[in-house]
């Protein structure tokens, strides 16, 4: 930002930089198995990650260096929802603790290694599982090629983006670079990379936060003076654009959402985030790749500790309002922060705790996508004999594709248009949600139907986020993820709803009334490759065995 | 929560556990999710704390809050399935 590199800073952020670069490659053989050429070893682990690894992998996975840029820019913008990010986090733990267990014990069971996989064993499904697994890897992509922004924004103020005015080769070297060596560990060591550096990463980002909310409050005048700051800086812009707030142009800023409509929108956008985040592909590898069903439930109780370090992080955005960071681009005001408080040092921490954030779910994210292309697409169409070893080549493959993808993604399209498909990721990756929650409790729901209510629910919240212009920017789209509930152009409240909650609704809707008539025709439902007691298996017992044999399992055909 | 009306293998030694603690459990979950969500009991200024609005304070709160019902949850789930497996005749880990 400021032009000049800091050659402190710029150490630091190198050091680490190589420190997780060592330890992805060492990950291969960390808790070393006989071979990596297995999907179990290779995309979940071995299957065999305790408590405590899970909480960091966990962690790691849900609290992304794009949540640490984007969550304090939003209240940093005014934005009244901006702190939904925490009550979202706090509801997720709960609702992981019901569900989660039951897909550990079945897939553990039947061998899973996808939410697809489950789908097609329990629906006898191909075009269900199809359906899932696409939607798991369009909801994913974009999800990476966010983590890809949020490194950018570090490496912009390290002075590494060479300023405004530097080419796109000289500009994208660095994200390049970072990512290349991100796609070589992860290749060769799977699942133990991110694992593995996700320790270091929350060990910076607990000690950079602490130690920001500590510090910064005794320098702005206390948190009165930070909350008295920046509410009179919302209040001066709300005078000063009263004009264009009253006529819809602008929206008004403050601290909290004091409208219903607001409340509504902060409490849809928390359900239906929580409600999302379990049903993303890689939040599923993390839970599978615990060693029995329980580690899951105790980390739904030990994960909030996240919960409070993002919402203290949140109130970082308010903390740069107060000591006056001015940026046009409101996901450069933390980085802008950490250079302008601290000393270069720290920042360099600081820098490098972001940027180590975006490789973990990266990585992560790759191999879950890699995963469901390749037991769901590439094994179930294309080469249903593929061996184990096969398998594991296919993932390997994809993941660099995936993870490529992505950063030509970021690197060709303008960065909004990642955040637009990942506000839609979120849409998308709800309407998996009756297939794989509603069916890992009972079977009653038809399979065509949940298909057809998957493609209502897909097609309605696209459209409803494509609709939705940006706020005085009338023909504009994608202008945010909640309005007015609207049935058929009917207006049924003035309260703003997410639209990822109604497009589930509808889906449910859809999925009911069809399973009715499709009941009633007596159309065939399948066959159920699961057992009512599969679902409550644990490790050690009957037919659950810790290491288990890919080519054995249910092909997913 | 239907753990336990779940189909279980052959008749087993000793009774089963009812499903009081299942019950107990899922409503510690309910309150868990639902109370965060009504944002119209927590959206205001004050009483601040050490100069954090209440709207912030009360809801590190509610981390906590949460923290603590999963942990009994947790306990109760555990020591039902404990329970179970025991009554199953199986071991219990």
């Amino acid at each position: 930002m400021s032009g000049g590199i800091d050659p402190v800073a710029l150490t630091i952020f190198l050091f680490f930089f190589g420190l997780v670069t060592v330890l992805g490659f060492l990950a291969s053989r960390w808790r070393k198995a006989a071979s990596l050429d297995n999907l179990d070893e290779w995309g979940l682990g071995g299957r065999s990650f305790g408590t405590f690894v899970a909480w960091f992998l966990i962690g790691g996975d849900i609290y992304t260096a794009y949540t640490f840029i984007a969550v304090p820019a939003t209240l940093y913008a005014g934005s009244v929802t901006g702190f939904f990010a925490v009550p979202y986090t706090i509801v997720l733990y709960p609702i992981i603790f019901m569900f989660l267990p039951r897909l550990w014990s079945v897939s553990h069971r039947r061998r899973y290694v996808t939410p697809a996989d489950f789908v097609q064993g329990r629906f006898d499904s191909k075009a269900l599982a199809t359906a899932v697994a696409f939607t798991g890897i369009l909801a994913t992509l974009p999800y990476i090629a966010l983590q890809l922004v949020g490194i950018q924004a570090v490496l912009d103020v390290l002075g590494l983006g060479g300023g405004p005015d530097a080419g796109w080769f000289r500009k994208d070297l660095p994200l390049f670079v970072a990512f290349a060596v991100l796609a070589a560990y992860t290749y060769s060591s799977g699942l133990r990379a991110p694992a593995l550096i996700a320790f270091v990463k929350d060990t910076l980002i607990y000690v950079v936060i602490i130690a920001a909310v500590v510090y910064l409050p005794t320098q702005l005048g206390g948190w009165d003076g930070i909350f008295d700051k920046a509410q009179a800086s919302f209040d001066l812009f709300n005078r000063d654009n009263a004009d264009a707030i009253a006529a819809g142009d602008a929206s008004a800023k403050g601290l909290f959402p004091t409208t219903g409509a607001a409340q509504w929108a902060y409490a849809s956008l928390s359900l239906g985030s929580a409600l999302a985040l379990f049903m993303y592909p890689h939040s599923v590898t993390a839970v599978l790749s615990t060693k029995n069903r329980n580690i899951i439930r105790r980390n739904a109780a030990l994960l909030p500790a996240y919960s409070f370090l993002l919402g203290l992080l949140a109130l970082l955005g308010l903390a740069a309002i107060a000591a006056g960071v001015k940026v046009d681009n409101a996901q450069l005001a933390i980085p802008q922060l950490f250079e302008q408080e601290f000393s270069p040092w720290f920042a360099g921490l600081a820098f490098a705790a972001i940027a180590i954030g975006a490789f973990v779910p990266a990585a992560i994210m790759s191999i879950a996508a890699a995963n469901l292309w390749t037991r769901n697409i590439y094994k179930a169409f294309l080469r249903p004999q593929a061996s184990e070893a096969d398998e594991a080549r296919q993932s390997k493959l994809a993941s660099l594709l995936v993870k490529f993808g992505a950063l030509v993604f970021v690197l060709a399209l303008p960065k909004e248009f990642s955040i637009n498909l990942q506000l839609l990721g979120g849409i998308w990756i709800l309407q998996t949600l009756p297939a794989i929650v509603i069916g890992l409790y009972t079977r009653w729901l038809h399979r065509h139907a949940l298909l057809a209510g998957w493609a209502v629910g897909m097609v309605w919240g696209t459209y409803a986020a494509y609709s939705t212009p940006v706020v005085g920017k009338p023909g504009t789209h994608f202008g945010g993820s909640v309005a007015p509930l609207e049935v058929l152009g009917v207006r049924l409240s003035d309260n703003l709803v997410y639209f990822g909650l109604t497009a589930l609704v509808l889906n449910l809707v859809v999925s009911v009334a069809l399973t009715f008539v499709l009941r009633a025709l007596k159309v065939s439902a399948g066959v159920d490759d699961t057992r009512p007691a599969d679902y409550l298996v644990d490790a050690g017992d009957p037919h659950v065995e810790d290491d288990l044999d890919a080519i054995q399992t249910p092909p997913a055909t | 929560m239907d753990e336990r009306t779940a189909g279980r293998p052959a008749p087993a030694p000793g009774s089963p556990p009812g499903p009081a603690r299942l019950v107990a459990a899922g409503v510690a979950l309910v309150v868990a999710v639902v109370v965060p969500l009504l944002v119209w009991t927590y959206a205001r200024r004050g009483p601040e704390l050490a100069g954090i609005p209440f709207f912030f304070w009360y809801q590190f709160l509610l981390v906590v809050v949460c923290v603590v019902l999963t942990t009994i949850a947790y306990r109760l789930v555990i020591s039902h399935e404990r329970d179970r497996r025991r009554a199953e005749g199986r071991d219990v880990a």
